[in-house]
């Protein structure tokens, strides 16, 4: 089989198109948003979030009504609740994040064990991209494509807000209207990759990218470009080895980014360990010849 | 006297049952430097706070430019130097692109800059002696060019009310130096200073008033009436109390 065989054999079937298409908007979207969470240090909100739209999942399925809804109205009420715990209580951030979206998963699950529908709860869970419908595709289309402009028109008040607050506040941008959009696109992100990879690893696919960009370059837009690229790279080969290998897609597709990421930790331009080693090891010659 | 551009009146602040102000009142006009001192816990970050509209305050009235604090912030009137550990100073950005930053407020949208900004940002580089160093990343840099930076990034902006919390801590005497001329340069063209520091010895060169803090306003005046060791260990304690 040549390498361009390789390539098309999978999209003569339907299903698999499909799931590429969902893999790769879902990859990329998030992967933009990831770069801003890892900055502001709200990994843990994107944990949450994924967590927390359990129960509006499931309600959607009961309703009839498209998932994109139900999933961000209880990820929106997650970050509000959130919000609402911290405000009125001492408890610390990462406790009240636990709490709140532990509560709503198990909530999610209890109403999923109730309704003898055809939900099924691994499907949502760990993703089914490779049954996806028609109605979701369109949802997840349409969500990335907004969820995307937004990021790319707002990216330097976003970048500014990551960075210092103070100074988006001193110069009289409404610091808590960032916030909000940051975390209402945090919540329809999450919508768009739980049906790629379901709601256990939605996290991955917000944490790993930025993380792995960061390792990469020391400039905020070439980490943003880096994100998007190398996880739309290391997301399709996961897809692609999913087909050829008969392996969970979701899980390959989050491994894949793993290992792009585990690259970056060895290779990396910036502190990458291998680079770094090397490094200290030519200073130390020079050193020792001095 | 001239109008105030900074006026602060009866201003209360507490968190709880914790009192960080009490009655705390001072004014600044353009072209002056007012110094506060006070130890870690005197409260001048919660009055930084109150004047930046970012900190509730219980009782009294901050006024910036004869208007609300957020009226000015609007105007792009006021900067702020942050302490240096309250920066995330391994965050993927060059110099530049900070000091771009002070001109957000007056931007679009999507804040793209046009040439006039990139023209002021220059400018405000070449003023702090940092067109050089203006591609690295903002952490490759000494403790007094980090300061410069968000010097820079105050001038880019044409504030005229800069606050500056502790500028010379982490600093090096001949950056301190640097920093010291730069604010006396920008107070000679106009700009207000309000700047707390640690740095007794550098107070009578740099302000022209100081203010001793201590949750309340201890003392107002010039810098060697306020540096006796009567008054400073009234504001420190034992610690600087015989310099």
């Amino acid at each position: 089989m040549t390498p361009i065989d390789w390539l098309f054999e999978p999209l003569q079937y339907a299903f698999m198109s499909r799931a590429l298409v969902v893999t790769a908007v879902a990859a990329a979207t998030c992967a933009f948003l990831s770069c801003w969470l890892v900055q502001i240090g709200w990994s843990l909100m994107g944990d949450a979030v994924s967590h927390a739209v359990l129960p509006g999942v499931a309600l959607s399925y009961i309703l009839g009504i498209p998932f994109a809804v139900g999933a961000f109205i209880f990820g929106a009420g997650a970050v509000a609740l959130i919000g609402g715990v911290r405000a009125t209580t001492r408890i610390k951030a990462d406790a009240a994040i636990g709490v709140v979206f532990t509560a709503l998963f198990a909530l999610g699950l209890v109403i999923i064990s109730v309704t003898p529908s055809q939900t099924d709860l691994t499907h949502i869970l760990f993703g089914n991209v490779l049954g996806v419908t028609d109605a979701e595709i369109a949802q997840v289309l349409v969500i990335g494509a907004v969820a995307c402009t937004v990021l790319f028109l707002k990216r330097r008040d976003l970048t500014l807000f990551a960075f210092d607050r103070s100074h988006a506040n001193a110069i009289g941008i409404n610091t808590r209207w960032l916030s909000v959009l940051l975390l209402g696109l945090l919540a329809l992100t999450v919508v768009v990759a739980l049906q790629a990879v379901g709601i256990i690893l939605v996290v991955a696919m917000l944490i790993t990218p930025g993380a792995t960009a960061y390792l990469l370059t020391k400039r905020f837009d070439r980490m943003l470009v880096l994100a998007v690229a190398v996880t739309l790279i290391a997301a399709l080969l996961g897809a692609y080895a999913s087909f050829y290998l008969d392996i969970s897609t979701g899980g390959a597709v989050v491994l894949a980014q793993s290992i792009a990421f585990a690259l970056a930790y060895l290779f990396g331009a910036r502190g990458g360990m291998v680079p770094t080693r090397l490094r200290m090891a030519r200073a130390r010659r020079s050193e020792a010849a001095a | 006297m001239a109008d105030p551009i900074l006026s602060v009146s009866g201003v209360t602040v507490r968190y709880g049952t914790v009192q960080a102000l009490r009655d705390v009142s001072l004014d600044l006009t353009a072209g002056r430097i007012l110094g506060l001192l006070g130890v870690n816990g005197s409260g001048k970050s919660s009055l930084f706070g109150a004047i930046m509209g970012t900190v509730v305050v219980d009782a009294g009235r901050v006024r910036l430019f004869g208007g609300s604090s957020a009226a000015a912030r609007k105007r792009n009137l006021v900067t702020y130097v942050p302490q240096s550990e309250n920066v995330d100073w391994d965050f993927p950005l060059s110099v530049r692109e900070v000091v771009l930053m002070g001109r957000y407020g007056m931007l679009g949208f999507t804040r793209r800059p046009r040439r006039i900004d990139r023209v002021a940002v220059a400018d405000a580089l070449d003023r702090v002696g940092l067109a050089e160093l203006a591609d690295r990343q903002i952490g490759e840099l000494s403790g007094g060019q980090r300061k410069r930076v968000f010097l820079a990034r105050g001038i880019a902006q044409g504030a005229g009310l800069l606050l500056l919390d502790e500028p010379f801590a982490g600093v090096d005497k001949a950056s301190e130096r640097t920093i010291v001329d730069l604010l006396r340069a920008l107070r000679d063209e106009g700009c207000g200073i309000l700047v707390s520091t640690h740095d007794l010895a550098g107070v009578p060169e740099l302000c022209d008033e100081v203010l001793l803090l201590q949750n309340r306003v201890l003392f107002r005046g010039a810098p060697h009436e306020a540096l006796t060791p009567e008054r400073l260990s009234l504001a420190f304690g034992a610690e600087v109390g015989n310099p």
